[in-house]
C-alpha cells in the first residue's frame, strides 16, 4: 500500500475525529445531551483503558508469556463485576463532591489537603510520561512498518512522533479546555473516544476473524496450535506463574480505578451512576472481545512470519504479509485510535491535576493581594494553565520518547504505570470505606508505596539500578508489587490508627464513607458584606455571567431578591463544591476560607455540626411524621367537609319541612277564621269552627314547643332535674300516657315486672318523655295484625340500666335505620303519623343530655329500640340538679 | 431506627438479597480466576486453560448482565412499592432484614 495513501487515510481519520468532537460539543451546548449521555457512549469511552500498549502489545505479550496477557483484562473485569456496589458508590461520592481527578478525590477525602493532591499528581505524572511516550512510539513504529514496506518510503524517523504529539496536544487543548464548568465534562472528547473505541474493536475483531478462519482452520485448529506450544522450549514463558498471575490481576484491577485517564472517563465524565448498570457487563464484554483473538494472532503470527519478527507488531505485519492491505490499514487506524485516545484523555486528566494542584495554588500564593483590590481573571489563568499543562505532558512524553530511543525500554512501561498508580489504591479505597483513615495515614501509605515503586520498579525499568529478587525462583516484579502494596497498606493503616484527624477531615470522612452530603461550617460575622467578595471570587473563576446566575439562583432559593444570598452553611457548601468542580477541592476550600473569613474549624464546631446533622435527621423524620399527619388531617377535613355539605342540605330540607309543617295548620286556621267572619253562622257551627281553630293552634304550639325543645337540647343548655326514680313506675306512666295514641288498637304488652323495679338517678320527666315517644311510635307504626309490645329491662353491673322496647311489626328498612333519629325523618306518609317527625330526634338529644344513648336494634323481628342509661347523669349537665 | 420495621416487604427483601449477590460476585470471580492457576499452573497455561478462562469469562459477563437486569427491576419494584429509596440503603447498612 502506498505510504501516501496511509498518510491520507490517517489524516482523513483525524479530521473525522475533530469533526465528531466538534459536533458533539456543539450538540452539548445546545442541550442535546441525551444521546451523548447514552450508556453505550459511556461504556465505549471506558475503552480508553485499551491503549496502544494493549492493542499492539497484547499480542507481543501473549507471544512471550502466553495467557498471562489476559491478567490486564481480567482485573478490570472483576472490578466491573462489582460495579453495582463499588463503582456506583465511587461515582456517586465523586459527583457529590464535584471531584475533578483521582488526586482531587483523595485530597478532598483527607481534609481537602492540597499537598497530598500535589504528591499524587507527581506520582501520576511520573507514571504517565513514559506511558505516553509508549503511545507515541507505537504510532511511529506502525508508520515505519508501512514506510519500510514501500520502496519509495520517505524518511520519517522521529518526525512522526512529533507530528502526532503536536496533533494530539492540539486536539486536547481544543476540546479539553474549552470551558471551566463545575462539572468537568467534555462531550466532544468523550464522543470522539467512543467512536475510536468502535474502530479499535472492529479492527481487532476483523484481524482476529481473518487469522482464525483465513490463515488457520477455525477455532479447533487454533486450540490445537496453542496446546502444541506446551512442549516447545521457545514457549517456556507460557507456563503461568501463580505469583505473577495474582499480582498482575490485582495491579490491573487497581489501575482501572486509579489511572488518571480511567478516573477521568469513568468518574469525572459520568453524568450519574446509572451508566454503570450497563457498563458493569458491557465493559467486561468489550475487554473480552478485545482479548479473545490475542492468543490466536500470537500463535499464527509466530508460524507465518519469519523468525525474528517483532511480536509487538504482528498485528500489522500479519495482514501485510498476507497481502491484506485494507485490513492492515484498518488495524493501523485501530492502533492509532488506541494511542491517540489514551494520550488525549491522559493529557486532559493530568493537565487538570497539574493546573488544580500545582499551578493554581502556586499562582494564588504568589499573587496574594490585599482584600479590596480588583482581582485578576482567574478563569483565564486556569484555562491557560491547563493548556500549558497539556503541552507539557504531551511534550514530556515526546521528549522521553526521543531520549529513550530504544524500543525495548518502553515495552514494560504499561505495567510500570499500572503499578505506580496502584499505590494510590489503598488510600482511595480506605478513604471511601473506613472513617478512621486519615491524612497522615494517606501520606505514609502512598509515600511508602511511591518510594518502593520508584526504587524497585520505575528506576530499574529506565535502566537505573536493578530489580531485586529476594530468592531464586521468585519473580522480581511480583515481589516488588507485593512488597510495595503490602507496606503501603500497612503504613496507611498503622498511621491512621494512631493519628487524630482535624475536624474538616473528619467531616469529609463522614461524607465520603456514609455517602451523605457534606456540610461546611464556618463561624462568620457580618454576613452581608462577605457575600460580595465571594461573588467577586466566583466571577474570577466562572466568569461574570455564570457567577451572577449562580448567586441569583441561590438568593432566590433563600427567598431573597438580588444577587447576594445569605452566607448559610448550605450556600457555602454548595458554592465550595461548585468551585471545587473547577479548581479542585483544596483550592476551593482555601479560597472561600480566605474570602469569606471563615475561622478555623474547631472540635466544638464539629460537635455543633454533628448536632446540626442530627437535627437535620430528626427534622427529616419529623417531616415524615408530619406528612402522614397531614394526610390524616386532610382525610379528616374531607370527611368533615362531606358532613358539612350533607348538613347544609339537611338544614335546607329542615327549613322546607318546618315551613310545610307550619303552613298546614296555619292554612286551616286562616280558612276557618275567614268563615267565622261571615255573620250568618249558627252558634253550633261557630263553636265547631272555633274548636278546629283551637286544635290547629294547639298543633302549631306543640310543633313550636318541640322545635324549641330540640333547639334547647341541641344547644346543650338544658336544665336537668335529677332525682331518684323507680323505673317500673316510669314505664307504667309511659304506657298509660302512650295509650292515648291510637287508642282503638289494643296491644299485648309483654313485660318482665320483677326486673323493672330498679332505682335510677336521672331526670325522670325527660326519661319519661323518651319512653312515651318510643312506645307511642310503636303504637303508631306497628302494622302487625295482633300487635305486641315487649319491654325488657336489664341491670348492668357498674352502669345504669338498659331498656329494650320492641314491637312485632315490619320494623325499619336497613337503609333507613340511620335516618330515623334525624329531624322530620318520618318514615311513612305524614297523614298517618300526625306528628312533626321530631320525636326521635328529641329522644336522641335527651338521651345525650342524660349521658345515655338511644339506638335502633336491628334484627329483632320488628322495630326495636335500646335505651341505655348511665349510673348517674354527667355532672356538667346536671346543673339544675337536686 | 426504632420506628423502622424489623422485616422488609418482599420487594425490598428481594432487592437486598440481589445486592448481596452483587457483592459476592466479584469475590467469587476473583477466586475462580486465581485459584486454578495456583493449583495446577501447567494445566491452565495452554489450550485447555484458554478455553476454561474464556468460557468462564463469558459466563461471568452473562451473570453480571442477568444480575444487573434483576437489580434494576427490583429497584423499580421497590420504588413502586413506595419503599425506601434504593440508593441510600445500599451503603448505609442493613437495619432490617
Amino acid at each position: 500500500m502506498p505510504f501516501e495513501m496511509l498518510v491520507a487515510g490517517c489524516l482523513a481519520y483525524v479530521a473525522l475525529m475533530f469533526g465528531v468532537a466538534f459536533a458533539a460539543d456543539r450538540a452539548a451546548q445546545r442541550g442535546h445531551v441525551r444521546w451523548l449521555d447514552h450508556p453505550a457512549v459511556y461504556t465505549l469511552s471506558l475503552s480508553v483503558y485499551c491503549s496502544a500498549w494493549t492493542f499492539y502489545g497484547a499480542v507481543g505479550y501473549a507471544s512471550r508469556s502466553g495467557l498471562e496477557f489476559a491478567t490486564i483484562y481480567i482485573g478490570p473485569t472483576i472490578v466491573f463485576t462489582g460495579a453495582w456496589w463499588g463503582l456506583r458508590r465511587l461515582v456517586r461520592v465523586a459527583r457529590m463532591h464535584h471531584v475533578t481527578s483521582v488526586a482531587d478525590l483523595i485530597s478532598a477525602r483527607f481534609g481537602k489537603s492540597n499537598p497530598l493532591a500535589a504528591m499524587l499528581t507527581l506520582i501520576a505524572v511520573i507514571a504517565a510520561t513514559p506511558y505516553i511516550a509508549l503511545q507515541l512510539q507505537s504510532v511511529s513504529l506502525s508508520f515505519e512498518v508501512f514506510a519500510t514496506q514501500s520502496p519509495d518510503g520517505p524518511e520519517i524517523g522521529g518526525g512522526t512522533a512529533l507530528w502526532v504529539a503536536a496533533g494530539l496536544a492540539l486536539f486536547s487543548i481544543l476540546f479539553g479546555t474549552r470551558n471551566l464548568d463545575a462539572d468537568e465534562r467534555h462531550h466532544g472528547v468523550v464522543t470522539a473516544i467512543a467512536l475510536e473505541a468502535v474502530v479499535k474493536l472492529l479492527a481487532f475483531l476483523a484481524l482476529g476473524i481473518f487469522v482464525v478462519w483465513g490463515l488457520a482452520d477455525g477455532p479447533a485448529d487454533i486450540i490445537g496450535r496453542i496446546s502444541a506450544a506446551a512442549g516447545e522450549p521457545a514457549r517456556e514463558g507460557w507456563l503461568l506463574r501463580p505469583d505473577r498471575w495474582t499480582t498482575l490481576i490485582i495491579v490491573s484491577a487497581a489501575a482501572v480505578l486509579t489511572l488518571p485517564r480511567m478516573f477521568q472517563v469513568m468518574v469525572v465524565e459520568a453524568a450519574d451512576e446509572e451508566r454503570l448498570h450497563v457498563a458493569g457487563w458491557a465493559f467486561p464484554a468489550y475487554l473480552f472481545a478485545m482479548s479473545l483473538f490475542v492468543l490466536p494472532i500470537a500463535v499464527v503470527g509466530a508460524e507465518v512470519l519469519p523468525a525474528g519478527s517483532n511480536p509487538d507488531l504482528y498485528m500489522l505485519t500479519l495482514p501485510q504479509a498476507s497481502g491484506q492491505n485494507l485490513l492492515a490499514l484498518l488495524v493501523f487506524l485501530g492502533g492509532f485510535s488506541a494511542a491517540t485516545s489514551m494520550v488525549v484523555v491522559s493529557a486532559i486528566a493530568l493537565a487538570t491535576m497539574i493546573s488544580n494542584h500545582w499551578l493554581t495554588p502556586l499562582w494564588l500564593f504568589l499573587r496574594r493581594r490585599p482584600a479590596g483590590e480588583t482581582p485578576e481573571d482567574l478563569r483565564g489563568f486556569i484555562l491557560n494553565a491547563r493548556r500549558l499543562a497539556i503541552l507539557s505532558v504531551v511534550g514530556a512524553g515526546w521528549v522521553y520518547h526521543q531520549a529513550s530511543g530504544g524500543t525495548t525500554a518502553l515495552a514494560a512501561m504499561g505495567l510500570v504505570a499500572f503499578t505506580g498508580m496502584a499505590q494510590v489504591l489503598p488510600a482511595m479505597v480506605g478513604g471511601l470505606l473506613w472513617r478512621g483513615a486519615n491524612r497522615m495515614g494517606a501520606y505514609a501509605g502512598v509515600g511508602t508505596g511511591f518510594v518502593l515503586w520508584l526504587a524497585m520498579i520505575f528506576l530499574p525499568s529506565v535502566g537505573i539500578g536493578t530489580s531485586l529478587a529476594p530468592a531464586a525462583g521468585v519473580d522480581p516484579l511480583s515481589f516488588a508489587i507485593f512488597l510495595s502494596l503490602s507496606l503501603n497498606i500497612l503504613a496507611f493503616v498503622a498511621v491512621s490508627i494512631f493519628g487524630f484527624p482535624d475536624p474538616v477531615e473528619r467531616l469529609q470522612g463522614l461524607s465520603f464513607v456514609s455517602t451523605v452530603q457534606p456540610i461546611r461550617h464556618s463561624r462568620m460575622a457580618r454576613t452581608e458584606d462577605r457575600a460580595e467578595p465571594l461573588l467577586v471570587m466566583a466571577r474570577r473563576v466562572w466568569g461574570a455571567d455564570a457567577a451572577l446566575r449562580y448567586f441569583q439562583a441561590q438568593a432566590a432559593a433563600q427567598g431573597k431578591s438580588g444577587y447576594l444570598p445569605d452566607l448559610t452553611p448550605g450556600f457555602l457548601t454548595g458554592l465550595e463544591r461548585r468551585l471545587a468542580g473547577s479548581i479542585g477541592a483544596a483550592t476551593a476550600h482555601a479560597m472561600i476560607d480566605r474570602v469569606a473569613g471563615g475561622m478555623t474549624l474547631t472540635v466544638s464546631d464539629l460537635m455543633e455540626v454533628a448536632d446540626e446533622a442530627q437535627r437535620a435527621k430528626e427534622e427529616a423524620q419529623r417531616l415524615e411524621t408530619a406528612t402522614t399527619e397531614l394526610e390524616r388531617t386532610a382525610r379528616q377535613l374531607r370527611e368533615a367537609n362531606d358532613k358539612l355539605t350533607a348538613l347544609s342540605v339537611q338544614k335546607d330540607a329542615f327549613l322546607g319541612q318546618i315551613s310545610h309543617e307550619l303552613r298546614t295548620p296555619m292554612t286551616s286556621v286562616r280558612a276557618f277564621s275567614e268563615i267565622l267572619k261571615t255573620s250568618d253562622l249558627s252558634d253550633e257551627e261557630r263553636r265547631r269552627f272555633a274548636g278546629i281553630i283551637h286544635d290547629e293552634a294547639g298543633r302549631l304550639t306543640r310543633l313550636l314547643d318541640d322545635l324549641l325543645d330540640l333547639s334547647v337540647l341541641e344547644s346543650g343548655n338544658t336544665q336537668l332535674t335529677v332525682s331518684a326514680a323507680n323505673l317500673h313506675d316510669l314505664i307504667e306512666r309511659a304506657l298509660s300516657a302512650a295509650s292515648a295514641t291510637r287508642p282503638e288498637r289494643s296491644f299485648t304488652i309483654d313485660r318482665d315486672l320483677p326486673s323493672e323495679h330498679l332505682g335510677v338517678i336521672t331526670d325522670p320527666d325527660r326519661l319519661l318523655q323518651v319512653l312515651i315517644n318510643v312506645i307511642g311510635n310503636a303504637r303508631k307504626y306497628c302494622d302487625a295484625e295482633r300487635p305486641a309490645l315487649t319491654i325488657r329491662v336489664l341491670r348492668r353491673e357498674g352502669n345504669g340500666p338498659q331498656i329494650d322496647i320492641s314491637d312485632n311489626g315490619a320494623g325499619i328498612d336497613t337503609s333507613r335505620q340511620s335516618l330515623i333519629f334525624e329531624k322530620f325523618a318520618r318514615l311513612n306518609e305524614p297523614a298517618r303519623a300526625g306528628g312533626a317527625g321530631l320525636g326521635l330526634a328529641i329522644c336522641r338529644e335527651i338521651m345525650a343530655v342524660l349521658g345515655g344513648e338511644i339506638s335502633y336494634l336491628p334484627g329483632q323481628g320488628g322495630a326495636a329500640f335500646r335505651i341505655t342509661l348511665p349510673r348517674k347523669p354527667p355532672l356538667g349537665v346536671a346543673r339544675g340538679g337536686v | 431506627m426504632s420506628d423502622r420495621p424489623l422485616f422488609l416487604e418482599r420487594a425490598s427483601f428481594r432487592r437486598r438479597r440481589l445486592g448481596d449477590a452483587a457483592r459476592v460476585l466479584p469475590v467469587l470471580a476473583a477466586l475462580a480466576v486465581m485459584l486454578p492457576v495456583w493449583w495446577l499452573p501447567a494445566a491452565f497455561s495452554f489450550g485447555a486453560g484458554a478455553i476454561a478462562l474464556f468460557g468462564f469469562w463469558a459466563v461471568l459477563i452473562l451473570a453480571v448482565w442477568v444480575l444487573h437486569r434483576a437489580l434494576i427491576r427490583a429497584e423499580a419494584a421497590t420504588m413502586r412499592a413506595g419503599g425506601e429509596s434504593p440508593g441510600d440503603s445500599d451503603w448505609t447498612g442493613h437495619d432490617a432484614l
